[in-house]
């Protein structure tokens, strides 16, 4: 388990290969749809300083006001990533984004472009909802969120020990990849009657 | 009996306490993978997770779903009171975080906040000349939504005909194409004939079956089994990281079809299987 903490450098997201689990501490921004639309349609500036060299978490979480009047996360799985498909690469390079997490991987361009900037793809565990808002230690602030609504909004968060595996790296390595083709080969021999 | 309290009971249930004989089947599947893989290291996140949101009543994925409910009820007995009082739990649930805000206007895309719009909730009411009531619920991921699919017979792209082997190609294409989007591992319902709607109603109405429960009839059950074998050969893996355990299960049934269309519907369902049901009888209610 690598201990990985935000603001992340070049060199340390380099260093990192794909099936390597990781422990992600610091703060790190969610958005998913919405968001990757406005950042790169609009190129909005309130995200930049928490984007940079930080880390972007597809989620829609469930949150609730507790008794001091703040937000707290409920549960926060990642959604699916191939949606912002067409966005990723552009909003890696404007924001100089370290790391996207999500589940499901992602594509060529986004592949392309965390070579590119100097990023990797973290595969959080779908559905571990709950599990994954306990290491939410804190809700620094959120954006949009009148607007976007509870699961589309930038929530600003730090993190602890974030289990994580990376399943696309910044040498074009994808995990995603290689099991597309081992199963591809599998599928069409089931397909044909040979096993 | 509050109809409205017997409605949050259920939701509630649904989000936070995955049924035992979905997380006996996680267990198994853990127990089966390699020591040190992706594959172990998802699985025992997802039971963690389970335990946690169970424990502190919590949703164990924070993508509660949509919210189907199917309800049986007696001859002559009025849909309407079980129609308010599903809208006054789901607000409710919203409210108390049992379930994230799903329903989107598809025309302007704004949240209603409360998990009622147009057609959502789906109600689907059934009525017979039984006394009790039964009200079955499921919460429907929408990852793994997006990954069922609708096929015709035949399929000249995969080489298959109009036969229960044509209805085996066409499902392991379906789980190869879907690959860990559904968050594997995942939990099929195939629907064999009827028509477009139909054949994906029969599809989703399987996932009140058991995990293990098999077709009453032998070549469906027969199918089941080696199907599920198959698709645990493709290597897929939990969320796609690789693995033995690509499926839990897989549900089949059938129904008569035109002659013309021969559709078959697959339905995905994530890891996270939530459904839940209760029975009234005589004022009084049984869960099962």
């Amino acid at each position: 388990m690598i201990k990985l903490q935000t603001p992340i450098s070049e060199s340390e997201i380099r260093k990192l290969k794909i099936g390597d689990e990781v422990a992600l501490s610091g703060i790190i921004v969610t958005g998913r749809d919405n968001a990757h639309k406005l950042m790169v349609d609009e190129k909005p500036d309130f995200i930049r300083e928490y984007l940079k060299e930080s880390v972007i978490y597809h989620c829609g979480p469930v949150v609730r006001k507790n008794d001091r009047d703040e937000w707290e996360f409920v549960s926060a799985g990642p959604t699916t990533s191939k949606r912002e498909e067409p966005y990723q690469a552009d909003v890696i390079e404007e924001y100089q984004v370290r790391g996207v997490i999500g589940k499901g991987g992602m594509g060529e361009k986004t592949l392309q472009g965390l070579q590119k900037t100097g990023a990797v793809y973290f595969h959080a565990i779908g559905g571990a909802g709950t599990l994954i808002a306990r290491s939410v230690r804190q809700i620094k602030t959120v954006f949009k969120l009148e607007e976007f609504g509870t699961p589309e909004a930038f929530w600003v968060i730090e993190v602890q020990d974030l289990p994580l595996i990376v399943t696309m790296d910044s040498h074009l390595g994808s995990i995603h990849q290689k099991i597309d083709e081992l199963s591809r080969r599998v599928a069409d021999q089931l397909l044909a009657g040979k096993l | 009996m509050d109809l409205k309290e017997i409605f949050l009971d259920l939701l509630f249930k649904a989000s936070t306490d995955l049924s035992p004989d979905v997380e006996d089947a996680l267990k198994n599947a853990l127990a089966r993978e390699d020591d040190d893989t992706p594959a172990q290291g998802a699985l025992s996140t997802i039971l963690k997770n389970v335990k946690m949101a169970r424990e502190s009543g919590t949703p164990m994925c924070q993508d509660t779903g949509s919210v189907l409910f199917y309800i049986d009820l007696p001859e002559n007995t009025p849909e309407k009171p079980y129609l308010e009082a599903i809208d006054q739990a789901l607000k409710d649930a919203t409210r108390r975080q049992y379930l994230r805000p799903n329903a989107v206007d598809s025309l302007t895309g704004s949240n209603s906040g409360n998990n009622i719009g147009i057609n959502v909730p789906q109600v689907h009411f059934h009525h017979s000349d039984q006394e009790d009531v039964r009200i079955r619920l499921m919460l429907k991921g929408g990852g793994s939504e997006n990954v069922g699919i609708q096929y015709k017979l035949p399929d000249s792209r995969l080489k298959a005909g109009r036969d229960l082997d044509g209805v085996r190609k066409l499902i392991i294409d379906a789980v190869y194409q879907a690959q860990g989007l559904g968050c594997a591992p995942g939990i099929l319902g195939v629907g064999i004939g009827g028509d477009r709607v139909s054949s994906y109603a029969l599809s989703k109405v399987q996932f009140f079956r058991k995990i293990g429960e098999r077709h009453p009839m032998k070549e469906l059950a027969d199918l089941e089994t080696k199907v599920l074998r198959e698709l645990n050969t493709l290597g897929i893996g939990p969320m796609g990281f690789g693995g033995k355990t690509t499926v839990l299960d897989l549900f089949v049934d059938y129904q008569h079809r035109h002659p013309a269309s021969f559709f078959v519907s697959i339905s995905y369902t994530c890891w996270a299987f939530r459904r839940k049901s209760a029975t009234i009888k005589k004022g009084e209610v049984h869960h099962d």
